[in-house]
């Protein structure tokens, strides 16, 4: 089996783990599994859980240049776990991930990175926090006694574009579900999720055109889990949508053989309000072809319970990230019942 | 109708279709067959390069061999994209093995697609991949090992973590590859190095390569003889028929036409008949190829042969260039012949003298040219070419120096029948000038190519016995126990020699530095081809170094001259000691200045002097606790050294006879074709008293008298030959100049196989002479031939 | 004298239909000095008959007296032996030997009987016409030149027998009739006895004798 391919499945395929690949089908391995109840404890959360089989460290920035240009920036962290422990040296069996997106109306650009823990190439500290593979990382630089993602530096390059952020939190972290335990499936699949979605962002992109200084809005996310999502569960559909009047609202649904929705509303102040399954309505209102693939880049989201009806349009509908594990993630323009902009992750199209 | 008449000929000659198409066969065969050896090596050479390098990416490489691996993560860590690798050798059980550590997630394409039906998590935990053919080596793998063809043969392709825990490197890599653009400036204390193991493969066994298509092109030359014979005397003999035909009103154009699309009909049906014997040929060869291939140049080339249609269609390709070269002559000769030209002997004999004169004016030319390559050329190819033209010119000599021979002899016969014997003998030259051409390139390639080997293997044995001095020689599992080893054997034998070397690139070329203890083992040993005064105290005074004829040679490096050594700078060459069958260049400084170039240089093996061999083996064993894989006395490493040495000329006497026996059937099918005219010129003597057994016998003798007149034209070509395979191929080829020496009861051996050659060649048409109780020759009386 | 007497000569050839006879029992006898004309249709035996008395082909049964010795009854080595010293063969075709010169080609067979004799043979160049000629090759030659030589190589060893198988088939009229009436002349003056195969009744008619050959018997 290709290395390339074995991470696709490890890291993205339910289907595979339905099929009962390579004993990983069970959480009977000795990987933890999310209890409910069990409440995140800081800075130690902020770092990596070895004994969780995946986790990840994801920041999606809105941006605008001085013109007023949109752009759209992603810095994400994988790691993936073959034994439920850390070790040191290439004994490691914890493998990591990186992807680095950027979006500008006419052009999309992706990049990433593989490695392994136990030397030094890649991993996630908690304290200081410090979330790194290669020359990519994410750095906290918050002031001491403050929380550790409360503000960072923030790099990544490929072979055609680069950027650097340096964001500030403009409020408190948010838990989703219960406390941070978001239950992923009707089953009950689970995982810790908790996000940073107050960021204010300043950098500077690298295009080939030449650099171009933005600023805008982030949105971290922070999950970890052993099995996530059900076996019948082919992929996702997730924004995160910052509207102009403060409010935040994170939003998914599960395509399986029924659909399985969940999001949480946070206001201003960072009171976060569960969605469960049901409470937001996902519809396709159009489609691109992107990398040779039909996919729904124009959604409407429905929440009937406030009346909210949100059209999102794409900045740039070829968001596609063409990586060895490919999916579609940019950014968005929210408008309807409110307007706003947020970020749109899809996958398994 | 043409065609049909034209094709009816081949169906009374059955014997004479069948060598046409033998000939073709054979020579696209040997063709085709060393091709596709070649081209088996080169992919297996491309298979190397790319699992270790992406085309031909760059590495990263410390001088001192290793590194920390921290320079890993620090480097990525920089953005600079390179990706870890420990190499080594591993010895398991009888077999030594390339233990190639990869890191899988960062590794190129190249080296990640060897594990493309593996399992990560496996990997991870220490299992492996190896070429099939390696696989079958082992009764006890060192580690769970699955097959793949993208690992070359004797590689074992494992995780960089287990790598290191095999070869006892933890923490360290043997050095990094770039995976993307090369950092400017340079890390620290790193080098770049350019050249893949493939690439230099490619370069230290072109020479090998090169060699093996010169004895393809021979043998292709030698079987067109026959295919040239062959077609010349259908076409004499169908001279009557084509007048016929064209009397009839068939226009030339249509009547040549048909001609090419008979010969093009045979160029096919006898090339798909020498691809399968060419490849049927290489599939028989490749085991010793690969073997010669892995014993000289380390060169991982699997023993099993693939098929590509690219090697098809080029040996299609080369049957009809073949068939064209050899018929083509025949067809402008068919365009050029009048309507009524009469069927007459003498005209064709007239031909042929002045051919005779064209072939002395070609010899000479092309003697000349091989005069002068032999004056200005330099490099392989010159040399080739050289061979080609001394060949070539030897070859058209040999019809025209037989003639006089046979004219000499006739002069001296007395009696009739010799007088006869003499005279009909050189007037059928002509005819079997072709075929003896033939033999005398076969001939002479024998004789050249044993007396190079057989030149080479005297001195081989000799050098072996003076560099392979030491009782055994241990084999350390790591350095800590090179140490422990040393400090063991120091009060229990005469001396511990320990062997060091670094990798480095001398004047250009790949090689490495050694370090070497000043003892009296090798001042008084240690063969040497050229020196300065009192060498070995200005070695052992750190005053320069020694390097090997190879170095010497490529660089033209000689005692007074300066070599640049990694570290030191310029120092003065001080003596050049041969290196047979090594391909890389060398140097050799004393131990202690090494140490101090390169320190930390883990001791690769130990050479031992005691006078109780068996007490100190003993000794390590039971006391020491050593395992005897690791110990290799005095006799063992000879025979290594021979069967190598043995293994590497095997493929080089397989085509030796294979290009006799070529040359025999050229000699029996001209021979055979040849018979029936041969009637007509021996029913006279019959009549006048000769019995059939006396004119067989007669036959038969003309038959050894021209192969005892050929071997002995033969001689002077084969040494030529040989000579300048030792002082002009072999040095371009592997480096090293041996002196030519004579082995004249080789020679004996070949004549009797020359002779047999010719007598089984000449056997049937006699035996039907002797045995046919004058009924074909009565025949000549009666009807018009 | 009798010196070539044939004796109830049969010889058959194997065929797809069984044994073909060819001659059934021929008998005929040549005196020294004598010319006798053997004559019939193609396929008559006549070359078959010559061929036997040359002992180059053995009978089925029957004696092949040359002199007092039975030719017939030799193994192909003696068959050789005698042909070589008493025996000398004119053809059609003359084979020559192509890679000898005329002189060789003259003096060969006198030569390999051991009874060559340098200036008979000189001389008899002479007469055939042939001294110029000597240090060429027979392909040099013109067909009435080969015949010449042909028969001079034949008289050379100074045979008792003298056989010729359409010695002026090749030849045209003019040239033919000179190169027979010169070899006539010559077996008559070395007394030997001429057995001459001929589809020509002129030429025949200038024999001392004439045999016809019909279905392998003499009318």
């Amino acid at each position: 089996m290709n290395v390339k391919v074995f991470l696709v499945l490890l890291l993205w395929a339910p289907t595979a783990l339905a099929q009962g690949f390579a004993g990983l089908g069970t959480d009977a391995t000795g990987f933890a599994v999310p209890e409910r109840g069990r409440a995140l404890q800081f800075p130690r959360d902020h770092g990596a859980h070895p004994a969780y089989r995946i986790e990840w460290w994801y920041l999606t920035m809105t941006l605008q240049g001085a013109d007023g240009r949109d752009y759209g920036a992603q810095w994400t962290l994988f790691r993936s776990a073959l034994a439920p422990e850390e070790r040191t040296g290439w004994d490691s069996p914890q493998v990591w991930m990186g992807h680095a997106g950027l979006t500008t109306p006419d052009a999309h650009f992706a990049a990433e990175r593989f490695g392994r823990g136990g030397v030094g190439q890649a991993g996630a500290e908690a304290a200081p926090f410090r979330a790194y593979i290669d020359d990519w990382h994410m750095t906290s630089t918050a002031s001491t006694g403050a929380d550790a993602l409360s503000a960072l530096k923030v790099e990544a390059t490929g072979p055609d574009f680069g950027y650097s952020f340096e964001l500030t939190a403009e409020g408190p972290l948010v838990f989703h579900g219960e406390n941070g335990y978001s239950i992923k499936s009707a089953a009950g699949q689970a995982s810790y999720y908790y996000s940073q979605p107050f960021y204010t962002v300043t950098g500077t992109l690298d295009l080939p055109t030449g650099p171009v200084e933005v600023t805008g809005q982030g949105w971290l996310d922070r999950e970890w889990s052993s099995q996530p999502l059900a076996s019948d569960q082919q992929g996702w559909d997730w924004v995160s949508i910052t509207l102009d009047d403060g409010h935040r609202l994170m939003g998914f649904q599960l395509r399986g053989a029924d659909i399985f929705t969940a999001g949480t509303w946070i206001t201003p102040d960072g009171t976060a309000t569960a969605l469960p399954d049901g409470a937001l309505r996902f519809t396709p209102l159009g489609t691109a072809q992107v990398a040779g693939r039909t996919v729904p880049v124009r959604w409407q989201i429905d929440w009937p319970a406030r009346d909210m009806r949100l059209v999102t349009e794409p900045v740039n509908p070829q968001a596609w990230m063409d990586l060895t594990v490919s999916y579609w993630e940019g950014p968005i323009r929210v408008s309807g019942t409110h307007t706003g902009r947020g970020y749109l992750e899809m996958t398994g199209y | 109708m043409t065609l049909t008449a034209l094709l009816s000929h081949w169906l009374r000659n059955k014997v004479q279709l069948a060598m046409l198409l033998a000939g073709l066969t054979l020579a696209t065969a040997l063709w085709s067959g060393v091709q596709a050896l070649n081209a088996q090596a080169r992919g297996a050479y491309a298979t190397a390069a790319a699992l270790v390098s992406e085309d031909g990416a760059s590495r990263l490489v410390a001088p001192s061999g290793q590194m920390d691996q921290a320079r890993f993560a620090e480097l990525r860590a920089q953005g600079v994209l390179v990706s870890p690798v420990v190499e080594g050798r591993l010895a398991v059980a009888e077999t030594r093995v390339t233990l190639l550590g990869i890191e899988p997630l960062t590794a190129p394409q190249g080296t990640a697609a060897a594990l493309a039906d593996g399992d990560l998590q496996a990997f991870f935990a220490g299992a492996g991949f190896a070429h099939p053919e390696t696989l079958a080596e082992f009764s006890a793998p060192p580690m769970p090992l699955s097959p793949s063809n993208a690992v070359p043969v004797g590689t074992l392709l494992v995780d960089i973590g287990t790598a290191q825990r095999f070869l006892g490197m933890e923490g360290q890599i043997s050095h990094l590859l770039l995976t993307g653009p090369a950092p400017d400036p340079l890390p620290d204390g790193l080098q770049l190095a350019q050249a893949s193991e493939g690439a230099e493969l490619e370069g230290l066994t072109d020479s090998f390569h090169l060699n093996l298509t010169a004895f393809g092109a021979l043998a292709f030359a030698v079987g067109l003889f026959i295919v040239h014979s062959a077609v010349g005397l259908a076409f004499e003999q169908r001279r009557g028929l084509f007048r016929t035909l064209r009397s009839l009103g068939v226009p030339l154009r249509s009547l040549t036409l048909a001609l090419a699309f008979e010969l093009v009909l045979m160029a096919f049906v006898a090339g798909l008949a020498g691809l399968a014997l060419g490849y049927v040929l290489a599939a028989a060869l490749l085991p010793d190829v690969a073997a010669t291939l892995r014993g000289l140049y380390g060169a991982p080339v699997p023993g099993s042969l693939q098929f590509s249609p690219v090697w098809a269609l080029a040996g299609l390709a080369m049957a009809f260039a073949g068939a064209v070269l050899a018929g083509g002559q025949a067809l402008w000769r068919l365009w050029h012949m009048p309507v009524l030209a009469p069927a007459q002997p003498r005209a064709w004999a007239m031909a042929t003298g002045r051919a005779m004169r064209w072939q002395v004016a070609g010899a000479l030319a092309l003697g000349g040219v091989a005069v002068a390559l032999a004056w200005f050329g330099s490099g392989l190819f010159a040399g080739f070419a050289l061979l080609a033209a001394a060949l070539l010119s030897a070859a058209l000599l040999t019809p025209p120096v037989l003639a006089l021979g046979l004219r000499g002899a006739a002069r001296l016969a007395q009696a009739p029948v010799a007088q006869w014997f003499w005279a009909d003998s050189r007037q059928n030259l002509p005819r079997l000038s072709l075929a003896l051409m033939a033999l005398m390139l076969a001939l002479a390639a024998n004789i050249g190519v044993g007396t190079m080997v057989a030149s080479f293997r005297a001195t081989f044995i000799g050098w072996l016995d003076q560099r392979l001095v030491a009782e055994f020689t241990i084999t350390p599992r790591d350095a800590a126990q090179a140490v422990a080893l040393e400090a063991f054997l120091a009060p229990r034998v005469n001396a511990v020699l320990p062997l060091r070397r670094v990798d480095a690139t001398l004047a250009g070329f790949p090689g490495a530095v050694f370090a070497m203890r000043d003892h009296a083992t090798f001042r008084d040993n240690w063969p040497l081809i050229a020196d300065v005064p009192d060498v070995w105290d200005r070695l052992a005074a750190e005053d320069g170094a020694l390097i090997n004829e190879q170095l010497a040679r490529r660089a033209n490096l000689w005692p007074g001259d300066s070599v640049l050594l990694p570290g030191a700078g310029s120092v003065p060459v001080l003596g050049v000691y041969p290196d047979y069958g090594n391909p890389l260049t060398q140097a050799i400084v004393t131990e202690g200045w090494f140490d101090r170039l390169y320190p930390g240089t883990p001791t690769r093996q130990l050479a031992i002097r005691t006078d109780d061999p068996s007490a100190t083996r003993a000794a390590l064993l039971d006391e020491f606790g050593l395992s005897a894989q690791a110990i290799t006395d005095q006799a063992q490493a000879k025979a290594i050294s021979m069967a190598i040495f043995e293994r590497t000329f095997l493929i080089t006497g397989a085509l030796n006879v294979l290009t006799l026996s070529v040359a025999a059937l050229a000699l029996f099918a001209t021979l055979v074709t040849l018979s029936g005219l041969r009637l007509v010129q021996l029913a006279p003597l019959w009549a006048m008293g000769l019995t059939l057994r006396q004119l067989a016998g007669l036959e038969l003798a003309r038959a050894l008298v021209l192969a005892g007149l050929t071997m002995v034209l033969a001689l002077p070509v084969g040494l030529m030959l040989a000579q300048v395979l030792l002082a002009v191929i072999n040095v371009q080829a592997f480096g090293w100049r041996l002196p030519l020496q004579v082995f004249p009861a080789d020679w004996a051996q070949l004549a009797l196989w020359a002779g047999l050659a010719m007598i089984a060649a000449a056997a049937w048409p006699a035996w039907r002479l002797w045995r046919g109780g004058g009924g074909p020759l009565l025949r000549v009386f009666a009807y018009e031939r | 004298m009798t010196l070539l007497a044939l004796e109830d000569i049969r010889k058959s050839f194997a065929s797809a239909e069984g044994a073909v006879p060819v001659l059934q029992g021929v008998s005929l006898g040549v005196a020294a000095g004598q010319v006798v004309a053997l004559t019939g249709e193609s396929g008559s035996g006549k070359s078959t008959l010559l061929h036997i008395a040359a002992g180059l082909e053995a009978p089925d049964s029957g004696r092949v007296l040359i002199g007092a010795q039975d030719m017939a009854a030799l193994p192909d080595a003696g068959r050789a032996k005698l042909r070589r010293g008493t025996v000398g063969l004119v053809f059609q075709q003359f084979n020559l030997v192509p890679s000898l010169t005329v002189g060789a080609n003259l003096a060969f067979q006198a030569r390999l009987a051991g009874v060559h004799d340098p200036e008979f043979c000189a001389a008899l160049a002479v007469r055939l016409g042939l001294s110029d000629l000597l240090a060429r090759y027979p392909e040099q030659l013109s067909g009435g030149q080969q015949q010449r030589v042909a028969i001079g190589r034949a008289l050379a060893a100074k045979p008792k027998v003298l056989l010729a198988d359409e010695p002026t088939g090749n030849l045209d009229e003019a040239t033919g009739d000179a190169v027979f009436a010169l070899m006539l002349e010559l077996a008559r003056a070395q007394g030997a006895a001429l057995l001459l195969v001929t589809h020509s009744a002129r030429l025949a008619g200038q024999c001392d004798r004439n045999l016809h050959l019909r279905a392998g018997r003499l009318a």
